[in-house]
């Protein structure tokens, strides 16, 4: 009998290997910190930069015996983990920061509250807006506002024991904890030590003398957590000085502020010159340890993501101590000395320093950048985003276009978040107007609905996917449907959460864990509020144009339901259904008339001009083997041929 | 910041070209041999189509932050001819190494006629003009012959380990991908790596 090799697993984010190295994104370093501390539930909704969080405990969920979800939205999420921690157990939710928004309701509850097993928020900030609507700080709402204990991890190995840490801070004061990351924390990879797994087992109970009331005496216990959880601040390994005794600047950070100054210094060498306060724990300020680091009377530069949220406070704390003859200048945001708009990065920090040590920096070889700024400006085009090459949305949009010129109306969509609004960049078509929030779309088109007694005349297609349907969409529809207001909701039904990497929702087999789920169907359940429901394939071209422009011409809420798997999914999981060539004898170039119909109008990127031959291409790198563009050539010239 | 303190690599392309998966490999490849890595990158909605850019930052001393400061590329390993030039224009220098693919993606305002796509032989005149040494290959048309377009970053990086540029060898990506990948898949990316390498040889 052959000799049974024994599998030897390679070390994970999960693995039970205390002192191991890994390579990790912050967001997996965050999870990872969360399964150290024993976590048993974790609840969120996707939204970029924070998907990896529940992704990554998602995948070790049922090694370690928790219980993960992609709840319904994120106010849903963060009850579903307060449910655990009121039972007792170690709860996790994640979101992005406009997924605070919508948990906000309950959130700024839950600081009354207080928590049994440890209960700990990760929000995702997105300085720069690189995939989100705004570049809220939200600081604001968890520190200020609600008074919930934050901290602000600066690399991913502080991320994951930040996470660890802050379960037992939660339980020590009886609160919940916040973390807050930002977009080049959560997407930032570094190397990570791996420490003890907690072996933590608790039985689930709750505990029926609960009460969140009376509200005053709430209020009291929440100001005296945040005094005990300052005092804790105050002696924090989160928090250090680094620098010269004698300093002529002390620079204030957090989070990224810290990585950027270090780099900052090193490319100055003004290490020897100027101290480093680097804060990991930023509500409620440490404010002792901050005063017993400024050393030398030294001028404070405040470095931090989005608004001067650090600069205001320590000003505050300042001015409660001034001595009567004696300020301490504080620079930052407020005093125009930090980029007050957009994400931090060392070449801001760099100037900031400069600006006030009064020294020179140059970067490189002056000639040299000139020349490399000059032909970066004259040899690139922008790459606005687009939709990818066998998109569903190109053919569910091209279909909805069609069908408004064909009514003539002006009308037009109110979009959504998610990959559908590339429709209103350079690759789409612009027939989506407005984009506010998750089902912000919908919302507006059942109000433009009820405005025909002013006069109003105009098509309103609401457009939302399916994950944004169940997240936001259904009060709007429901709000449609009951006050008759003349919309058509359009779903982009592409069976997952596709912008931030094809998770879950309600609609979908399987949930989170990979178990079997109960699928909500989206006609059924549409139809049950009494509305005319279409369902189209967007490939099926003249079937989804025929059937939208019927629907959008009669009264009242009506609902469109576009189905079709995401094109990266598709890819993934089917590859190409066709090879797609144009027939270089069937293609006439500028002759036809069509005026680079395919290329200028439908501008799919698998399609190109090629400006030898004068005439259309695809692009075999590129295509994805859709086969809709066949539809669009008036010569008949794109072929396509069924891969078996 | 010197090169022996810390070696900052760029890897560029366009959305969708495995941009991302590139720069994990390579972090994951050095952090095996005991180097600290740093990457700093975007994902998300600047990925459809749009540019996109990762920072790999590698040093035997410590840990760098995500972000490589203006003018510090060491390296840039780029999927995209024409992002070469944009990448230049914010992080090269006269000494900075080049490994570029030259198979341009077009970007959708080219694909409409609006603007064309630069020359591609002004392009690399540039890139050659610009770098201290310079590695050009048609890695999607490799990746093409070997029937997918998903192995041009392991093209790619077969290619950044020829150039020696960094201290990074086959057979140190060899481990990695049988780490990664199991059988077939694995000898696929071997040989794709393999590919990369010859590619640059002349």
């Amino acid at each position: 009998m052959a000799q049974v090799k024994e599998k030897t697993r390679m070390v994970d984010i999960a693995s039970n290997a205390p002192g191991e190295v890994l390579l990790a994104l912050g967001n997996e370093a965050i999870a990872r910190g969360c399964m150290e501390a024993g976590v048993k539930v974790a609840a969120a909704y996707p939204g970029t930069p924070s998907s990896e969080i529940l992704q990554t405990l998602s995948k070790a969920a049922k090694e370690l015996g928790m219980y993960t979800q992609w709840s319904t939205n994120e106010i849903v999420a963060i009850e579903v983990a307060t449910a655990a921690s009121m039972a007792g157990l170690r709860a996790v939710t994640a979101m992005k920061a406009q997924g605070l928004n919508v948990a906000l309701d309950f959130f700024l509850h839950l600081n009354l509250l207080g928590t049994r097993g440890g209960l700990v928020g990760v929000v995702c900030d997105d300085p720069q807006g690189w995939s989100s609507v705004n570049e809220q700080d939200s600081r604001w709402l968890i520190g200020r506002m609600a008074d919930f204990p934050l901290l602000e991890p600066s690399s991913a190995q502080e991320a994951k024991d930040m996470a660890k840490w802050a379960f037992e801070l939660s339980e020590e004061i009886e609160s919940t904890v916040f973390i807050r990351s930002v977009t080049r924390i959560s997407h930032g990879s570094g190397a990570i030590t791996l420490g003890e797994m907690n072996g933590v087992s608790r039985t689930a109970r709750f505990d029926r003398s609960f009460s969140p009331n009376p509200v005053p005496q709430k209020h009291a216990e929440l100001k005296e957590k945040q005094r005990k959880a300052r005092a804790m601040f105050e002696a924090s390994p989160f928090n250090w000085y680094k620098g010269p005794e004698s300093p002529r600047l002390i620079v204030v950070c957090s989070g990224t502020g810290w990585p950027f100054t270090v780099d900052a210094l090193e490319a100055l060498g003004l290490e020897d010159s100027v101290g480093v306060i680097k804060l990991g724990t930023t509500w409620p300020l440490p404010i002792e340890f901050i005063l017993n680091n400024i050393r030398n009377n030294a001028p404070i530069l405040i470095i931090e993501e989005v608004d001067p949220f650090i600069e205001v406070h320590l000003k505050e704390e300042l001015y409660n101590r001034r001595n009567d003859n004696e300020f301490q200048k504080v620079y930052g945001k407020n005093t125009g000395h930090v980029n007050e708009v957009g994400e931090l990065d060392p070449n801001k920090v760099i100037n900031s320093i400069v600006g006030l040590m009064g020294t020179e920096y140059r970067s490189r070889d002056s000639d040299y950048n000139e020349k490399a700024r000059k032909y970066a400006q004259d040899m690139t085009l922008p790459r606005p985003p687009i939709w990818c090459a066998g998109c569903p949305h190109r053919a569910s949009l091209w279909a909805l276009k069609h069908a408004l010129r064909l009514d003539g109306m002006e009308g037009y969509a109110t979009g959504d978040i998610g990959c559908y609004a590339l429709d209103r960049y350079y690759g789409g078509w612009q027939l989506t107007r407005t984009q506010s929030c998750m089902g912000g779309g919908s919302g507006l088109a059942s109000g433009f609905g009820k405005l025909q007694q002013f006069g109003f005349n105009q098509k309103v297609i609401a457009n939302c996917g399916d994950s944004t349907f169940f997240h936001a969409a259904i009060p709007a529809l429901i709000n449609a449907v009951h006050h008759r207001a003349d919309t058509t909701f359009l779903i982009l039904d592409n069976s997952a959460t596709g912008m931030t990497g094809f998770q879950p929702h309600p609609g979908t087999l399987l949930d989170a864990m990979g178990d079997p789920a109960v699928p909500v169907d989206i006609e059924r359940l549409c139809r049950s509020l009494g509305c005319k429901v279409e369902v189209a394939d967007p490939f099926d071209w003249e079937d989804a144009q025929e059937k939208l422009w019927n629907l959008i011409q009669q009264d009242g809420a009506k609902v469109m339901v576009m189905r079709r798997k995401c094109a990266l999914l598709a890819a993934r999981e089917d590859g190409p259904e066709y090879s797609v060539w144009v027939d270089p004898d069937k293609c006439i170039g500028e002759d036809c008339g069509c005026d680079r119909y395919c290329t200028r109008i439908f501008k799919c990127p698998g399609l190109i001009w090629d400006k030898g031959s004068e005439k259309a291409k695809v692009d075999e790198a590129v295509c994805a083997g859709c086969g809709f563009c066949v539809n669009i050539c008036p010569q008949g010239a794109i072929v396509r041929e069924k891969i078996s | 910041m010197s090169m022996e303190k810390c070696v900052n690599i760029v890897v560029c392309g366009t959305g969708g070209q495995g941009n991302v998966l590139l720069s994990r490999f390579l972090a994951r490849a050095f952090v095996k041999k005991g180097y600290y890595a740093t990457i700093g990158e975007t994902f998300g909605m600047s990925q459809r189509g749009g540019a996109v850019m990762s920072h790999v930052r590698i040093s035997r001393e410590k840990p760098y932050g995500p972000l490589i400061p203006e003018g510090q590329g060491h390296v840039i390993l780029s999927l995209e001819p024409m992002e070469t030039i944009r990448v230049l224009g914010d992080y090269g220098n006269p000494s900075i190494a080049v490994i570029s693919n030259i198979r341009p993606v077009y970007p959708v305002i080219s694909i409409t006629g609006e603007e064309d796509y630069p020359d591609l032989a002004e392009v690399k005149r540039v890139i050659r003009e610009m770098s201290g040494k310079t590695w050009f290959l048609d890695a999607t048309q490799i990746s093409l012959e070997m029937g997918n377009t998903i192995l041009t970053n392991m093209v790619m990086i077969g290619a950044l380990a020829e150039s020696k540029v960094v201290d990074l060898t086959e057979s140190d990506l060899r481990g990695i991908i049988k780490e990664s990948f199991s059988g077939d898949i694995a000898q696929t990316n071997i040989s794709a790596v393999s590919r990369g390498m010859r590619a640059v040889r002349g």
